[in-house]
């Protein structure tokens, strides 16, 4: 169970808390003008990776605010939260 | 022959507060401060059970919670009966009863016991090998092993007790409170740190609480009367909470830690009574102290399980704590000094130590030379090959040990006792150090696994981090202290420890027999009855993961998830493969660290607080009025109302005729509400819904789809422009949530630029929808000064206006194809509402209707519900609703997938009308439709999403989705049902006033 640090609320229990997946995919901003497969690939192609993986959180039982979390999804390891528009600190 | 083993002088037991219990129904006598198993060993009982799959009789190995053998029935035949409960945890208390578990008919005469003498029948994997094959004999097979196999009785009447959880924060958590916790918490509470201290047992201070050995002094005196000043001057300080009979769990990620407090079990029935049985402890920890201990491991040698044979450090446990010997003639055997503890124990007490079988050569440390000056006769280099006594252990066979210690030779010699105290050496208990996610290595000169790699904030202090000798622990948990806490200054500075010299140890995992492998049984598990020859067996049939070993063996797969045995399966394996310890890696450590109970677990959420519920406003009057309830998510909707005994179906049939002719009413309050304010609302609905809103005016209402990314239907409802920038959009009931959440994640990631607020506002409006020809008669009663002619009210639109002083917001929406109005007031006037329009529309016979008739009028007007005729893979176009996309927006949620090869395909499934040749028969939810009758395989079409007989139609209607449904518009298909073929025809999906003509009626 995770100790996440929301940035708006502090230190929250997991439960708190809801996954969306990787994050910084943009929403193409002219869907018409993509082919199937660049459509496809927004779409339905998400990295899976044993390490570090950026990821959308959201605090659905607080704030109800996203953010970003960069997490080492090998052991769990929260490495960085920030905000929604912020850049992902280096790495 | 029962004779008391009792001796006198424990300062833990109280005796002159006896207590009777009973045990396999004869009744017995102990003391208070007596275990289950401490009681039964003082009564000379040492057969306790059976064990698992040969049979055979066991008794009781230890005095902690790794008890592989003694396990029993608390209490049987009552609402509080416990299974699979640890004899050695359970404190007694007057009235107490326990049996025996896995043994029929008792545990002195148990036919499974014919298992043992069938042995070589059962090998490793027997299960695997046997069960799985045919498949259609399992229920053979289940039969036998459930009778055969008894793993102790659940309850069948519902618990009594009440159970609870707690969340704690605390700064420092110590798990385990021997001599390295309790130092350990003491100082960090003298810090400041906030501090938890918590151990399994009732009492504090571990085995070194009874540490009496005159070789070993701190501060000079003996380590138990040291500790126990110590003990007692933890009371004065301030931060440090202790639980006792506390137990860790689980230890999970981030310092959470689950432990359960148990508060009842070992009092009285008439003190158990509306108190908290066992709480749950949710704890949060900044940093965690593991003083977990070490387990004695036993020795694997040739019939090692007798009744009788128990773990060394457990017969000092029962000799120094609870005052009793548990036999009249004691033997050890042992590959290190701790077993001369033990020894010296009873010797002092004047119990008769036999002799002492020791595997090494020598040893110099002063406790021997004490033995050996007592005139106890020490095997130097001998080992076990064998054990004799069914029931109880009588007499061992010892041989000497070959040089390279893998045989045995010269004669062998027995030795008559009736107790056996073997000592194999000490395991850290590293469970929930490894549960955190943290990793072990191998220390290859102590022979253990040792905390290595912290994941967490967290140390391992004394035995469980591998320091076993007092000045070790000291010195070393000083100095952890310091680093871990940042704290200068100790009492453990000045502690000065004085001890018998270093120990030697010798590690034979498998010790050998003069018998072959082949006819020993040398038990690794003992719960599971998994031996050294079934491990080997494992290993030559080509299993090398450790991981693999344990399954197809079942070794470690017990309650007591092999707490002594996991060792010597390694070692084995290790020899056997001829790879080093280290190598093989370890098994893994599950929570729960000893087994929790299902109250614990689930605290208070049980009966009607399982999982929360929600009612209308108006949820009172439908219980008045007997409706019948259906859970909607989380709602309670009234289902139907029905009249003198009527039927679901005579109700529903009544209740939908009576919309259509006269008036009907429904609660619509469950409907999601979300109030969308902000300068950008118009165009945000424009890039959430298919269809165009920038136009619609002031006071209007428009129907909307909402899709997913990904093109599918995902919700759909009646949104309305109450202002300029202020919309009201509605949900389906089961839907809300998740659209708020859908919608705030865009606005909050994609669309940040849009100014847009979003307010749930579902529970804040109770809503009356009415219904049918006579609903705008029954409106202008309830509120006469309100215009309802179709010029100023039409179809689609909105007003705000007042019941008498209260607010109120009609809109003119229909989900039956009647003409309707909803009616929304503040929810606390719900329920006034509602009899308001019940009053007004007796005269017209107004009906209430509840969801099942809502169904069946939608479906009559084929009107979709979203989740019964969609499933997540539907698009509009699917649906025949291709009148809701906007071809105009450039873009909205789901725009581009509606444009993908696989959703533009002809042949998906569309949704159409269906009608049975035959109007009286009614189709059933789900069915498949096929086109053909005698092809094998068939090809499935399409299925039957929803399915009523129409009382207004007088027939039977469906609506299905249908591979190229679209294009077979009169076509005959088949529904095949179990008995029979139903011929059916596709269908407009509108089956009911096509032309609409009755919104304006
Ligand atoms: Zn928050």
């Amino acid at each position: 169970m995770f100790l996440i640090n929301c940035p708006y609320c502090g230190e929250r229990d997991q439960q708190e808390f809801k996954a969306g997946g990787e994050a910084h995919i943009d929403r193409p901003k002219q869907p018409t003008e993509l082919s199937d497969d660049e459509w496809a690939e927004y779409l339905f192609m998400r990295k899976n990776i044993k390490g570090v993986q950026f990821e959308r959180w959201n605090h659905a039982h607080g704030c109800r605010k996203w953010f970003n979390m960069v997490r080492d999804t090998s052991n769990d390891e929260i490495k960085a939260i920030y905000k929604m528009g912020e850049k992902p600190p280096a790495q | 022959m029962t004779k008391n083993l009792r001796l006198k002088s424990s300062e833990y037991i109280d005796e002159t507060n006896r207590i009777s219990f009973k045990f396999n129904g004869k009744t017995y006598h102990g003391f208070k401060g007596d275990t289950l198993a401490s009681a039964l060993l003082a009564n000379n009982v040492h057969l306790v059970g059976r064990s698992f799959k040969y049979h055979r009789p066991r008794g009781i190995m230890t005095s902690g919670s790794e008890e592989p053998n003694a396990i029993v029935q608390i209490n049987p035949g009552t609402n509080r009966t416990e299974p699979n409960v640890r004899a050695t945890e359970v404190e007694i208390y007057e009235g107490l009863e326990a049996t025996s578990q896995n043994c029929w008919p008792s545990v002195e005469f148990d036919i499974g016991g014919i298992n043992n003498f069938l042995s070589p029948f059962f090998p490793a994997g027997f299960y695997y090998k046997t069960f799985m094959w045919p498949a259609s004999f399992w229920e053979k097979y289940e039969f036998f092993i459930r009778h055969s196999a008894g793993l102790g009785k659940s309850p069948t009447s519902s618990d009594p007790d009440i159970y609870d959880h707690r969340n704690i924060h605390c700064d420092v958590l110590v798990v385990g409170a021997g001599i390295s916790g309790i130092l350990a918490a003491k100082n960090a509470a003298k810090n400041n740190f906030k501090t938890l201290l918590v151990d399994e047992k009732n009492e504090l201070g571990g085995s070194t609480v009874y540490e009496n050995n005159e070789f070993n002094k701190i501060d000079n005196k003996t380590p138990s009367e040291w500790l126990k000043k110590e003990i007692e001057e933890l009371k004065n300080i301030k931060n440090l909470e202790i639980k006792t009979r506390t137990s860790v769990a689980a230890y999970h990620q981030y310092n959470y830690l689950l432990a359960k407090e148990n508060l009842t079990d070992h009092l009285e029935a008439k003190d158990k009574t509306n108190k908290i049985r066992q709480r749950l402890l949710k704890i949060r920890a900044k940093k965690v102290i593991l003083a977990t201990g070490a387990l004695e491991r036993p020795l694997i040698f040739n019939n090692n399980d007798r009744p009788g044979i128990m773990l060394s450090s457990a017969v000092k446990k029962y000799s120094e704590f609870y005052g009793v010997a548990c036999g009249f003639k004691n033997v050890f055997f042992t590959n290190n000094d701790s077993a001369y503890e033990s020894a010296l124990s009873l010797y002092n007490k004047g119990i008769n130590v036999e002799a002492i079988v020791d595997i090494r050569d020598q040893s110099e440390s002063k406790i021997v030379k004490k033995i050996e000056e007592a005139g106890i006769k020490i095997y130097w280099s001998h080992t076990i090959v064998d054990t004799a006594g069914y029931k109880r252990l009588n007499s061992v066979s010892i041989m000497k040990l070959s040089n390279d210690s893998t045989s045995v030779t010269g004669s062998k010699i027995s030795i008559s006792c009736d107790c056996l105290g073997v000592a194999g050496g000490w395991t850290p208990a590293v469970h929930l150090y490894t549960q955190s996610g943290s990793k072990l290595k191998f220390d290859q000169e102590k022979q253990i696994f040792l905390p290595n790699q912290n994941t967490s904030e967290q140390i391992s202090v004394g035995s469980c981090d591998g320091d076993f000798k007092i000045d070790e622990i000291i010195k070393n948990l000083n100095q952890k202290l310091k680093d871990s806490l940042n704290i200068k200054e100790t009492d453990l500075d000045k502690i000065k420890v004085e001890i018998d010299q270093e120990n030697s140890k010798r590690n034979i995992w498998l010790l050998p027999s003069d018998k072959p492998l082949g006819k020993t049984k040398s038990f690794v598990d003992y719960q599971n009855d998994a031996t050294a020859k079934d491990i080997k067996l494992a290993l030559r049939e080509g299993f090398r993961s450790i991981e693999h070993v344990k399954r197809y063996t079942t070794t470690g797969m017990g309650t007591d998830q092999g707490k002594l045995g996991n060792m010597h399966a390694l070692g084995i394996i290790a020899d056997t493969a001829g790879v080093k310890m280290g190598e093989l890696g370890t098994t893994t450590f599950r929570p729960p660290y000893t087994p929790l109970t299902f109250g614990t677990i689930v605290g208070r959420n049980v009966g009607k607080f399982f999982d929360i519920f929600r009612r209308t406003p108006m949820n009172d009057w439908h219980v008045e009025n007997k409706a019948e309830f259906e859970n909607v998510g989380q709602w309670k909707r009234a289902w139907y109302y029905p009249i003198d005994g009527e039927t679901m179906h005579q109700a529903v049939q009544r209740e939908s005729k009576a919309a259509r002719e006269s008036a009907g009413i429904l609660d619509a309050s469950t409907l999601g509400k979300i109030d969308i304010q902000g300068s950008d609302a118009s165009e945000f609905l424009n890039r959430v819904y298919t269809n165009a809103w920038s136009k619609l005016a002031i006071g209007k209402c428009r129907y909307g789809l909402m899709l997913n990314e990904d093109g599918m239907v995902y919700d759909d409802g009646v949104t309305t422009r109450l202002g300029e920038n202020h919309y009201l959009m509605t949900t389906t009931t089961g839907g809300a949530a998740n659209v708020l959440g859908k919608l705030e994640d865009y606005l909050q990631t994609e669309w940040p630029e849009l100014d847009v607020y979003l307010t749930s506002v579902t529970d804040h409006y109770a809503t009356a929808s009415l219904c049918g020809p006579n609903s705008k008669k029954i409106l202008k009663k309830i509120i006469p000064d309100l215009d309802l002619s179709d010029e100023n009210f039409p179809h689609m639109s909105f007003k705000e206006t007042n019941i008498g002083s209260i607010q109120c917001r009609i809109m003119r929406i229909s989900f039956t194809g009647e003409h309707s109005y909803e009616i929304n007031v503040q929810a606390s006037y719900g329920k006034d509402l509602w009899k308001k329009c019940i009053d007004a529309g007796q005269e017209f016979n107004i009906t209430p209707y509840g969801t099942e008739t809502m169904h069946l009028l939608r479906a009559e007007k084929g009107f979709i519900i979203v989740g019964q005729d969609t499933d997540g893979t539907m698009t509009p176009i699917d649906l025949q609703m291709d009148w809701i996309v906007s071809k105009k927006k450039y873009d909205f949620i789901g725009k581009r997938s509606l444009y993908r090869s696989d959703t533009m395909r002809e042949d998906r499934k569309q949704l159409v009308g269906l009608l049975t040749d035959d109007p009286n028969i009614v189709l059933e939810e789900g069915a498949q439709i096929v086109s053909e009758l005698n092809q094998s395989p068939v090809e499935m079409l399409g299925h039957v999403t929803s399915s009523y007989f129409s009382p207004n139609l007088n027939k039977s209607i469906a609506l299905a989705v249908v591979r190229g449904g679209k294009e077979m518009m009169g076509k005959k298909l088949f529904v095949p049902m179990e008995n029979k073929n139903i011929n059916v025809t596709v269908a407009n999906p509108v089956f009911y006033d096509e032309k609409n003509e009755r919104l304006n009626a």
